[in-house]
């Protein structure tokens, strides 16, 4: 089971009112390469992968929630107190008429999330290796939205996130090679 | 209107996700080196570092943990605000 | 030693409408060469560790570059 903590991973703060900066974040939010198809990802993944790796795709897909939770603080703050014409102007009109301020899990385009953004082919090679490229993924759309903030405390929790890729794609090439290689084998024979 | 113990949250708050980041770090790095003594040493100071913060800042804020993790005060305070995303 | 940005230069034609972004870069972070990580790499103080996002300096990959090692993106912010 979980327990939920009353606590972000990293603080977040955010500068100003900025529907818009939202409209491009839920992508990290309800995308294909975001948190919650991260978390839901290696979870549902480690029932079937070598009980080496069980440990590593269990905390980084734990650690992701934490992520979600911060992406969602992102979103709700840059939109609290948005009035409808601000989320009209921020292309958030079709968000609103369906969910008013309420957050969803879709995409920056608007597409619903959907099980099909998880791969489990039930082959850990196959399954690392698109954890690997699942985080570069998300690396890449940190950039990209980064590039387009220019709300400096924002940048500033986003660049966290994105170096949080970085390290869990090491990690993941390391489960590689402890199953290439049978690394810690010591501990068995 | 009583602000002196506001400032204190943020900080005392800020201490704990630096020692709790560290935590997760040493988390992820020893899944994949379970044999580092090193590692393991720093881990359990660090949690022990952890529960410590966690409980100064309890006494002041009210529970951090869910489900008996924390103990609670009178009357049941769990369910207060403001939560992580309201700060 | 690695770079944590590559770039190269696209083929542009005198009838492509938009004037060239160039060079186009794209990151190659530390987690590309840095095999199975070493014990005892150096650290990052809890604090430091906190805002790089690792604990570790051998594995933090800075973005954007300072100087706009990635082009135009970075000269705005």
């Amino acid at each position: 089971m979980w327990y939920y903590e009353k606590k972000l991973q990293y603080p977040v703060k955010v500068t100003e009112c900025n529907p818009r900066l939202a409209k491009y974040l839920v992508e990290q939010y309800g995308g294909a390469d975001g948190e919650l198809s991260a978390a839901l990802r290696y979870l549902n993944q480690r029932y079937t992968i070598p009980d080496k790796v069980i440990g590593l795709l269990t905390d980084i897909g734990t650690e992701e929630f934490a992520h979600l939770e911060m992406i969602a603080t992102m979103i709700y703050k840059l939109t609290k107190d948005a009035t409808p014409e601000q989320m009209k102007e921020a292309g958030l009109g079709a968000h609103f008429a369906n969910h008013d301020h309420a957050l969803f899990y879709n995409n920056a385009a608007g597409t619903p999330w959907t099980a099909t953004y998880i791969a489990a082919k039930g082959d850990p090679i196959a399954d690392l290796y698109e954890d690997i490229a699942a985080e570069e993924k998300a690396r890449a759309t940190y950039q990209w939205i980064i590039n387009m903030s220019d709300d400096p405390c924002l940048n500033d929790s986003l660049k966290f996130l994105r170096e949080r890729e970085v390290v869990h794609s090491q990690r993941f090439r390391e489960a590689v090679e402890i199953l290439k290689f049978e690394r810690d084998r010591k501990q068995y024979f | 209107m009583n602000k002196a113990p506001k400032a204190d949250r943020y900080e005392l708050m800020e201490k704990i996700q630096v020692v709790d980041f560290a935590l997760v770090e040493l988390t992820l790095y020893l899944d994949t080196h379970p044999q580092d003594s090193q590692a393991i040493q720093q881990f359990n100071q660090l949690a022990v570092e952890s529960r410590d913060l966690k409980n100064v800042y309890e006494q002041h804020f009210g529970p951090l943990r869910q489900y008996g993790a924390s103990f609670s005060g009178y009357p049941w305070n769990w369910k207060d605000g403001p939560w992580p995303w309201q700060l | 030693m690695y770079t944590p940005v590559k770039c190269y230069q696209p083929y542009y034609s005198p009838f492509d409408p938009c004037p060239p972004r160039t060079p186009i870069c794209y990151a190659t972070p530390p987690n590309l060469y840095l095999g199975f990580q070493q014990p005892n790499l150096p650290q990052y103080s809890l604090k430091e560790a906190l805002y790089k996002g690792t604990l570790w300096p051998s594995l933090y990959d800075p973005y954007p570059l300072e100087g706009g090692g990635y082009r135009e993106q970075s000269t705005e912010g």
